[in-house]
């Protein structure tokens, strides 16, 4: 019986998806301006004529909201903080032969003394330009293909932590966001030139990895506190570092310099130089880290310790040294990855790196825990089939296929892609 | 060579187990689990690749061989928690091969492990009760009404504490089991598994880590089962052991079964004392001197 | 001046609040995972959407009574159960960890995504499905209590369901944790391989205890919003984050760790809060912001996880014996 409610639930589900399609769906012009006091607000109109249904998406400091403009063609939004908000109209709503003129049809938003914000888009006459579909596939690809790499750099860090002490670590988000916050400090409020500021960004996210295991993680190890408690130390720690990050940054977010660079077209391709150089600096670092874990002692005591750390050290091994450096090496990947996803998504923000923590964990998984092969194996196809995905799934559902993925790749192979089964017994 | 003449301390042997040679392989009169060409591949490592083996009903039978030989391999893949890769086995002459581990457990086939599995934030009488078979109360929807279960718990306990009792356990019995010594894990692991009345006991090196003066008694506990009529088949290491109650050894080395026989005679099978010295012991002899000793030690141990 | 009266009566109400109740039984359910039968679940959050939007929906969509209404609920937390359960219960315990957060964050964002905003009114979620529960109240109309505690017929009714609610749900849990079955649920946290080597499948009992404790979550999920409306950004990871806070608070394998856990953490909240926006406002603290004296709760939560975990693992309610052993 519960089932054909949850089957009713589902058809309800399905149906009103294809409702979508055939008919507009119920109007709703306002959008949490119950629930929240701030509220941005707009009217959509082309040549004195309001546009009804055209989908206007609300994100920042944390939230997400969708509307739908009226038929007076207005909408509002509540939000929950006076923060910045990113405000995108999705041109595909829009009627046949009008485009977003200038601007762009991504605005921020951010508030100023009043509790209303008013945002508009500049409409006009125009094509747009329908992208084939083959065309768009490789656009996303190309895209997916920079996510997976940024994705790597985080994963391949906390896939090493995760092997050497197996501590499945919660704060790595916050690790992320550390480089990313560090190199807009140095960059935007101390003026440095950009490329100073990364390097003295992971530099810094390198001694942030190496504080957090001398301050916290080396004296509980030694303590002989349990996994499982540990993890939960992690998101403790990830909680608490989060929020104080927003106390220091605001819920806002800041673009580091360069961002908005324009780009360029090669072939089917558009891409900036930000794009294609983060695909270089992540490519170059992935080679360098597997050289290190392949070639050089340290690395292979490393890779030692990751399969048997009692064995490791029984054989001479300096564990704790071991540990050391994957918490360092660790921080500044992390680091990195945080400044490239600053630019990926675009823009840094108190909690940017839990935003893809999960997609961090997911690869981990779909590599298989603790290898760090598999990490960056299972990231790019993470980061492949976030961007694809969007070639059919709405794009507020992106990261649910990704997820799915996981789940699947769990049922077929549980022990990941390069992972191996435990000993029992 | 056996007879049945042993003095009335030393452990009655069961013998005339086997049919024809006694070599790997071999058939039993009456076998209580027959394995057929059962083989486990960790990468590229054949942990276990044993071609035929039948244990013998109502004996005492020892596994020995070298580290790493896959005795604990072989107990997983008999006992349903690891899949092989090739191979089938009956139980019972029922087959067994693709059972899940608790069914195997259910039908009377119960293994500890080599490394202790005590429940340790349980008491030392609720690991025991974990053990008996066919409780009511283990049903959720029966567990909500004590009126179901009460009775078969009690009884439970009684026989709980009288097997605690045997192991020397019984002062503990509301202690968590964590508190216990590593020696006396082993005891309530083993002790645990009596609950269930299994007809086939599987011991992973039972011995390892009782002190001498246990150990004797739970000798006597092991032979206690063969009496009962239970068939036990053991991991050992200790040779002294082995010769003293085991009825029928069974050796393996690198996955396969080397040898089999009666417990004097395995040890002077030249496969044995090949298995334990390693293929190739007279090219390394001489260059390693620690491990030199050490097969010295073996070979010694083998022969006396 | 700060209105110390105020601070305080606001913390005291916390104290029988439904979201105080609530919050204890999603972590008794979480109790019943992790606690006992140590499963890390994370999609906590995930079960009490399925609540909250199985409850809103199928009353605002389909005009269902309360009765099959809580029945969707709770029909659709089964189903999450086992669709969670099936792929990770045979596998180690962190990648049921990540597979629920995984899968809860899935389910936010299916209620969050325009796609289905004619059922699930996506980011603004749903309101207006109460009218069945309020019906069902015998409570005459008007005002009663006393001090702090004084509210009107409907949110007195819903007080006493929740709690009562909250009470049953004790009851049952303490009577199958000292029966045969929580034994093995126990066994189970402890040593699985143990506890299949003596015949018990174990497979199954995790999917009960997952299924039970989601249902716990999912009851809590009605619980939660028959005092507010359906927003889809209230079941976020830090709702299950909190809801570990508060089992570790009280104490991850007892009974009543989570309900006091809960009134403990809640009414340290709000008192917290409360004070601290005051003194912001007084000038007791110039250099920082409300909205910061806002975050600073959320800082305050994680902190108290980290010290809780590592100077109290057995929390307030826990078992000194235990303590010793505990890893
Ligand atoms: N899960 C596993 N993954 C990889 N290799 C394994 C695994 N389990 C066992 N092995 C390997 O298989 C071989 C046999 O191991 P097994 O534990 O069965 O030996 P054993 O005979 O029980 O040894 P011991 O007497 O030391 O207990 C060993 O080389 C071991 O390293
Ligand atoms: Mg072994």
């Amino acid at each position: 019986m519960l089932v054909i409610f949850f089957g009713l639930l589902f058809a309800a589900l399905t149906m009103s998806t294809f409702a979508t399609v055939s008919a507009s769906p119920a109007h709703a012009d306002e959008v949490g301006t119950d629930e929240y006091e701030f509220v941005l607000t707009g009217n959509v109109q082309f040549d004195q004529k309001p546009l009804d249904n055209v989908l206007i998406t609300v994100e920042g400091a944390g939230y997400e909201a969708s509307v739908e403009t009226g038929a007076d063609g207005k909408w509002k939004v509540g939000v929950p903080e006076k923060a910045a908000y990113t405000v995108t109209l999705d041109e595909e709503t829009l009627p046949e032969g009008v485009v977003v003129a200038k601007g762009g049809s991504v605005i921020e938003a951010e508030f100023a003394l009043t509790k209303v914000k008013s945002v508009n888009f500049f409409l006009g006459e125009g094509t747009r330009t329908t992208v084939s579909f083959f065309d768009q596939f490789i656009n996303r690809f190309v895209n997916g293909l920079n996510f997976g790499l940024l994705l790597a750099l985080a994963a391949i860090g906390l896939s090493l932590i995760f092997g050497t002490t197996g501590l499945s670590n919660f704060a790595h988000a916050e690790m992320i966001t550390f480089g990313a916050l560090m190199s807009l400090l140095f960059s935007v409020t101390l003026g440095l030139p950009i490329w100073l500021a990364i390097i003295i960004a992971v530099a810094l996210s390198a001694g942030f990895g190496w504080s957090l295991d001398a301050v916290i993680w080396k004296p509980l190890r030694r303590k002989g506190v349990g996994l499982i408690p540990l993890m939960i130390v992690s998101i403790g720690l990830s909680l608490a570092l989060r929020y104080l990050f927003q106390i220091f940054v605001g819920g806002g977010t800041s673009q580091l310099p360069g961002s908005g660079l324009a780009d360029m077209q090669l072939g089917p391709i558009r891409l900036s130089m930000i794009d294609v150089a983060s695909m270089g600096i992540s490519i170059v670092v992935l080679l360098a880290v597997s050289y290190f874990l392949l070639r050089t002692r340290i690395g292979k005591a490393t890779r030692a310790v990751s399969d048997n750390p009692s064995l490791a050290s029984a054989s001479g091994i300096d564990v704790d040294g071991v540990i050391r450096i994957v918490w360092v090496l660790g921080g500044a990947l992390a680091g990195l990855s945080g400044i490239l996803w600053a630019y990926f998504r675009p823009g840094v923000s108190w909690d940017m790196g839990f935003q893809i923590l999960l997609l961090v964990f997911a690869a981990v998984t779909l590599g298989g825990l603790g290898t760090a092969f598999g990490a960056l194996i299972g990231s790019i196809i993470v980061g492949l089939f976030v961007e694809l995905s969007t070639l059919l799934l709405p794009s507020d559902l992106k990261y649910v296929g990704a997820l799915v993925v996981l789940i699947l790749v769990l049922l077929l192979r549980p022990q990941g892609i390069l992972g191996r089964k435990e000993r029992i017994g | 060579m056996s007879n049945n003449t042993v003095p009335s301390n030393k452990p009655v042997k069961s013998t005339d187990l086997h049919i024809g040679e006694a070599e790997p392989g071999c058939k039993k009169r009456d076998p209580i689990l027959v394995a057929d060409g059962v083989s486990r591949t960790f990468g590229g490592l054949k942990a276990v690749d044993v071609d035929h083996v039948e244990i013998p009903r109502g004996a005492i039978t020892a596994l020995i061989g070298p580290n790493g030989a896959g005795k604990t391999t072989l107990f997983n893949l008999l006992t349903g928690f690891d899949k092989p890769d090739t191979g089938s086995w009956t139980f019972e002459g029922r087959p067994l091969s693709g059972m899940p581990a608790f069914k195997v457990a259910r039908m009377g086939q119960v293994r500890t492990f080599q490394l202790t599995k005590a429940l340790g934030l349980l008491t030392v009488m609720d690991n025991m009760l974990l053990g008996a078979k066919g409780q009511a109360g283990e049903n959720l929807f029966r567990a909500i009404f004590p009126f179901f279960w009460a009775k078969q718990e009690e009884a439970n306990r009684v026989q709980a504490l009288d097997i605690l009792e045997r192991f020397k356990l019984d002062t503990k019995k509301d202690d968590y089991a964590a508190s216990l010594s590593g020696g006396q894990r082993k005891l309530l692991e083993m002790a645990r598994a009596l609950m269930s009345e299994p007809s086939l006991v599987m011991l992973d090196e039972p011995m390892a880590g009782v002190n001498p003066a246990l150990t004797q008694s739970l000798l006597d506990h092991i032979l206690n089962l063969k009496a009962e009529g239970m068939t036990v088949l053991f991991v050992e290491h200790d040779m002294h052991m082995v010769r003293h109650i085991a009825d029928w050894v069974i050796v393996m080395a690198e996955g396969r079964v080397v040898a089999e026989g009666d417990p004097h005679e395995v040890m002077r099978n030249p496969a044995v004392i090949d298995a334990y010295l390693g293929q190739h012991h007279d090219e390394d002899l001489g260059e390693d001197p620690a491990a030199e000793t050490e097969r010295v030690e073996a070979i010694k141990e083998l022969l006396d | 001046m700060i209105d110390w009266g105020a601070i305080f009566s606001n913390a005291a109400v916390e104290l029988i609040s439904p979201t105080t109740a609530a919050y204890a039984l999603a972590a008794l359910g979480l109790a019943i995972h992790f606690g006992y039968t140590g499963l890390l679940n994370f999609g906590q959050a995930g079960f009490m959407a399925l609540g909250a939007y199985g409850f809103a929906i199928s009353t605002l969509s389909f005009g269902f009574p309360v009765w099959g209404a809580v029945l969707v609920g709770v029909g659709a937390s089964v189903v999450f159960a086992l669709v969670l359960g099936i792929p990770t219960l045979r596998l180690r315990a962190d990648y049921l960890a990540i597979v629920t957060i995984a899968a809860a964050e899935i389910v936010r964002l299916l209620f969050t995504t325009n796609t289905f905003q004619s059922i699930t009114g996506s980011a603004n979620g749903l309101s207006g499905y109460k009218g069945g529960f309020a019906g069902l109240n015998p409570i005459p109309e008007g005002r009663y209590g006393f001090g702090p505690f004084e509210y009107n017929e409907y949110d007195w009714w819903l007080r006493i369901v929740a709690w009562s609610i909250v009470a049953l749900a004790c009851l049952f849990t303490w009577q199958i944790m000292r029966s045969p079955w929580g034994r093995v649920i126990k066994g189970i946290r402890e040593d699985e391989d143990a506890v299949r080597a003596l015949g018990k499948n174990v497979y199954s009992y995790k999917m009960q205890s997952l299924i039970l404790g989601g249902v716990f979550g999912t009851i809590a999920g009605m619980i939660f919003v028959l005092p507010r409306a359906v927003v889809p950004s209230n079941y976020q990871t830090s709702l299950t984050f909190f809801i570990y806070a508060i089992l570790l608070l009280g104490g991850a394998s007892t009974i009543l760790g989570p309900v006091i856990g809960s009134m403990v953490f809640w009414v340290l909240l709000s008192f917290f809060s409360g004070f601290i926006a005051r003194a912001v406002e007084a000038g007791w603290i110039p250099f920082i912001t409300s909205i910061q004296a806002g975050q600073l709760r959320f800082i305050l939560v994680g902190v108290a996880i980290m010290l809780i975990v590592i100077f109290r693992p057995q929390g307030i309610f826990g078992n000194k014996k235990e303590l010793a052993f505990v890893k």
